[in-house]
């Protein structure tokens, strides 16, 4: 990950001034200023509140591995590691991604016509000796993150309150939910450029 | 006070994809309009914005909302070349109903209809889903809006043949990719902090 001025989605494609790609993202100015300007809202904000940065990264760095996005993860574990992060918090990401990861979107619709689409899918919960490493914030915010990644139409009130139960406030949860849904849109159009540059 | 759910009022939840108008139901308590600051009302971008409790829940961070907002004015309203605009729209709502999120779907595919006059295909979407036959251009944004929208990405070189081949050119098909990428954002915000509701009177 380059420092917060630098284009993030320009370096995680690898944009070079005056590229193809270069010129594209020059029509769309707005959208590309404010995604970099999200990043920074999300990640290095003016006034983090009660949501820290190492929570913020973590966060990403789980998102990310849990998109199989190998190069993205890895630019935000090391965000994460630059928190201070202990190693241990950074094995049980690891080890959480690699017992997660699964394929979405799935799960309920309301009862009626669309029943038949229903596809079954796991709820992640945290094992003991991931909660241990991870503390009671991050592992009810790993759980939601989860839903949100592979199974966002499952969201119901409980997963909202299971978070204010951990100690994230409410406006804690906008911006756990804005960091998750974001990355969602991030690495969609890093996948999605990178393939019509011919770099998948 | 302690933070707490809401309990939305009684309502009726659609069971289905829907072109007509829905509310959202909050699950977090947005902000009071009387107790939001200067800064917060502008993250609302849109004054009228006021009166959604979905953006005056998002207000609660207002930096990340106004981006939010200003990326996703450029994606959809910017009117330099490109796509088309209903057919942003059709990737936006072909985006939602693979994720399921019955809202953003009818909103997106009320626009997509407007833009394109093409109310029976965009049902059909609604109806039978995105593998619904809507002749071969939209089927090649709709089928590039759901393989980017697979978690993992299953969008391949033979999306952007097909795009190309549908004849999008380079800027068209980065329109495709940002439509349908926004609305990974936005289906997960609308369906994680509330739910839609049909309108009394509807």
């Amino acid at each position: 990950m380059p420092g917060t001025d630098a284009d993030v989605i320009d370096a995680l494609v690898g944009i070079t001034p005056g590229s193809p790609l270069d010129a594209i993202r020059a029509r769309r100015p707005e959208a590309r200023a404010h995604a970099q300007a999200t990043y920074r809202a999300l990640f290095t904000p003016d006034k983090p509140g009660t949501v820290s940065a190492q929570e913020r990264f973590a966060v990403g760095a789980f998102v990310a591995g849990l998109h199989g996005a190998t190069a993205i993860a890895n630019a935000y574990a090391a965000r994460l590691t630059e928190t201070g992060a202990s190693s241990a918090l950074v094995k049980a990401l690891d080890a959480t991604v690699a017992e997660a990861t699964t394929r979405g979107p799935y799960g309920q619709y309301p009862a009626g016509p669309l029943t038949r689409e229903n596809t079954a899918g796991p709820s992640y919960r945290m094992g003991a000796a991931g909660r241990a490493a991870l503390g009671p914030r991050l592992t009810a915010a790993f759980e939601h993150v989860h839903m949100l990644v592979f199974h966002p139409r499952d969201a119901a009130p409980p997963a909202l309150q299971a978070l204010l139960d951990a100690g994230w406030s409410t406006t804690d949860i906008v911006t756990l939910s804005q960091i998750v849904a974001f990355l969602s849109f991030q690495i969609r159009v890093v996948t999605g450029l990178r393939t019509l540059a011919g770099r998948p | 006070m302690a933070d707490s759910i809401l309990t939305p009022p009684s309502h009726t939840a659609p069971s289905a994809f829907t072109r007509a108008q829905l509310d959202w139901l909050p699950w977090l308590e947005p902000l009071a309009p009387e107790a939001m600051t200067e800064r917060h009302l502008a993250s609302l971008v849109d004054a009228a914005r006021v009166k959604s409790p979905y953006f005056r829940l998002l207000a609660r961070d207002p930096d990340a909302l106004e981006a939010r907002t200003r990326t996703d004015k450029d994606i959809f309203y910017n009117p330099d070349a490109g796509l088309p605009r209903a057919e942003r729209e059709l990737a936006a709502a072909a985006t939602s109903r693979f994720n399921g999120c019955l809202y953003c779907a009818s909103v997106h595919a009320r626009h997509a209809a407007t833009y394109s006059r093409r109310e029976d295909d965009v049902q059909r979407l609604l109806d039978a889903g995105v593998t619904a036959d809507l002749g071969e251009r939209w089927n090649a944004i709709v089928a590039a809006s759901v393989a980017l929208t697979a978690t993992p990405s299953t969008f391949g070189p033979e999306h952007v043949d097909r795009l190309r081949r549908a004849g999008l050119d380079d800027l068209a098909i980065s329109d495709v990719i940002h439509a349908a990428a926004f609305f990974n954002w936005a289906n997960r915000l609308m369906l994680s902090l509330g739910e839609p509701a049909v309108a009394p009177g509807s």
